[in-house]
């Protein structure tokens, strides 16, 4: 295991911990609220603005941050006002993001290699500075998705309930979805664009098999985050496989184990209610 | 002018859902201390007039006005318990019946507050109220449709609420929780708490009751002291109607009632 000690691997460690945190506790909200795809949709427009921050020499990920912010804004207003046509409207958002990454992409003289590193993520290739702007991202996401959870746990579980609460519903959804998008752009350097949803959502529906409260779901997702995160980094060098598809299919393994787990537990005690 | 000392205030409300008119100018009162019941068949409007009351649904017309201050202005929703019609107290994410009561103590909190003994003495109390203090760990999912619509009439009672507003607790809930809300509303109007509450038929409620409306096609067909005529309740009566026969107002409410 010496090679723990390599300064890269050390950088994708920290990077692992970081993101295996702060993705699982935003997605706990949006299973909550029956919005698991909502960060597959982030993870769609980001790329436009990754592509962007090529194009103008800027940094990807600042500009991934104003593009997969106002697209997750545009998502949240489409589902706030409930039409049957929202669909649709997503949709659009979804593939104009794609397509409107590979397009920019494409307009760039040179090579598009660096598309894929925010399309499957390269949580190896992890510098200082990255790791910094990481760290300060991922600190801001678990401040409003820890400090705020009492509020978002109401507007999520109840809408309407916690607007007669005197709850300030719209802007807290606006939080919620800027902040979905903030732990986007965090976490596509480590799983990358197309499997960041699935850090997002897949240690909550672990958790979920084997818990019975809010708080208990979030903090098991959270620790299941950061085990299968950690534990992707850690194997990938042996196994010599990427790491970001790796920490995916753990937690997918994670999830199918607490699946049984949970089926063998409800089959030796009968329903209780 | 018009004194205001009334707790809820309601002068000539319109309302219209997806540009379909469903109240035409109903008033309606209520004072300190009175338990008040809005019948009617469904589709009649008495959910529009209570969502309406509380804000969800806009008003086209009239004017509502809670503790003497215009909806519009009004911020105090401490003073307001809102149990909405019951689909279910369960959402994505299992959460146990005291966290969901919980999310009835955020009227008027600053965030990043901690939660303090006040907060807990509340949540405890509201759960006595309803009796579901024993299953507090329980997840809300797991409990039967009227266990839940009392996890949700607690959530209404954690905020101490001096008007305590329900759209049809009692449908689809099995004799058990019936009974238990009726000790929990005892218990509340026996405090001083006013109530307004949306029914299909008075039932076990008809003791605790002062006043009922009757709506009829979203105007008021009739206010009074006495329960209403036996042949207007008949209207309301969808005991032995499969669910679609109802349309928009019943779907929901025979959901989940026998069934853990």
């Amino acid at each position: 295991m010496s090679y723990l000690a390599l300064p890269f691997i050390q950088k994708a460690l920290v990077a692992a911990v970081l993101v295996g945190l702060a993705a699982p506790a935003v997605g706990t909200y949006l299973v909550q609220r029956r919005l698991a795809l909502m960060g597959d949709g982030i993870g769609h427009v980001a790329l436009t603005g990754v592509a962007l921050g090529f194009l103008l020499g800027t940094s990807p990920v600042l500009t991934a941050v104003i593009v997969a912010s106002l697209g997750a804004i545009a998502i949240e207003l489409v589902r706030a006002r409930g039409k049957a046509s929202g669909d649709v409207a997503l949709a659009m958002l979804f593939y104009g993001g794609i397509a409107g990454g590979v397009l920019l992409i494409s307009l760039e003289p040179g090579g598009n290699t660096n598309l894929l590193t925010y399309l499957f993520g390269s949580i190896l290739t992890v510098n200082a500075q990255d790791l910094v702007t990481i760290g300060v991202l991922a600190v801001g996401v678990l401040v409003v998705a820890i400090g705020l959870r009492r509020q978002l746990f109401s507007v999520c579980q109840d809408e309407e309930f916690a607007r007669v609460s005197g709850l300030p519903v719209p802007l807290l959804n606006i939080v919620l979805a800027v902040t979905a998008a903030l732990t986007v752009t965090v976490a596509m350097r480590v799983v990358g664009l197309l499997l960041v949803s699935a850090l997002l959502v897949v240690p909550v529906a672990a958790a979920q098999q084997l818990t019975r409260g809010f708080a208990a779901t979030m903090t098991a997702a959270m620790a299941i985050g950061v085990v299968v995160s950690v534990g992707g980094v850690v194997a990938s060098y042996p196994l010599d496989v990427g790491p970001g598809s790796l920490i995916v299919i753990l937690a997918i393994a994670v999830f199918g184990l607490a699946s049984l787990a949970a089926a063998v537990m409800s089959r030796r005690r009968p329903v209780a209610v | 002018m018009r004194m205001s000392d009334h707790i809820v205030d309601v002068l000539g409300a319109s309302a219209a859902l997806g540009g379909r008119p469903i109240l035409h100018g109903v008033d309606l009162t209520l004072d300190p201390g009175e338990v008040v019941t809005l019948l009617g068949a469904n589709g009649s409007g008495k959910s529009t007039l209570v969502r309406a009351i509380v804000g969800l649904v806009p008003l086209t017309g009239g004017t509502v006005t809670l503790f003497g201050t215009p909806l519009t202005e009004f911020a105090d929703w401490a003073r307001v318990g809102y149990v909405p019609q019951r689909v279910t107290a369960a959402s994505g994410v299992p959460a146990t019946v005291r966290e969901v009561v919980c999310a009835g103590r955020l009227s008027g909190r600053r965030i990043f507050t901690r939660f303090g003994a006040a907060d807990r003495a509340a949540v405890d109390d509201a759960l006595d109220v309803v009796g579901l203090h024993p299953l507090a760990g329980v997840g809300v999912a797991r409990l039967s449709g009227g266990q839940q619509q009392r996890v949700l009439i607690a959530r209404a009672l954690a905020g101490r609420p001096d008007l305590l507003i329900l759209d049809e607790p009692m449908s689809g809930v099995d004799a058990d929780s019936q009974a238990a809300i009726v000790a929990a509303l005892q218990r509340m109007t026996g405090a001083g708490t006013s109530v307004l509450v949306v029914l299909h038929e008075l039932g076990q409620l008809s003791p605790l009751i002062d006043r009922s409306m009757v709506l009829r096609g979203g105007r008021v067909a009739y206010v009074g002291t006495a329960p209403p005529d036996p042949a207007e309740d008949r209207d309301a009566d969808h005991d032995f109607h499969p669910p679609v026969a109802g349309g928009f107002g019943l779907s929901s409410s025979p959901l989940g009632s026998a069934r853990p």
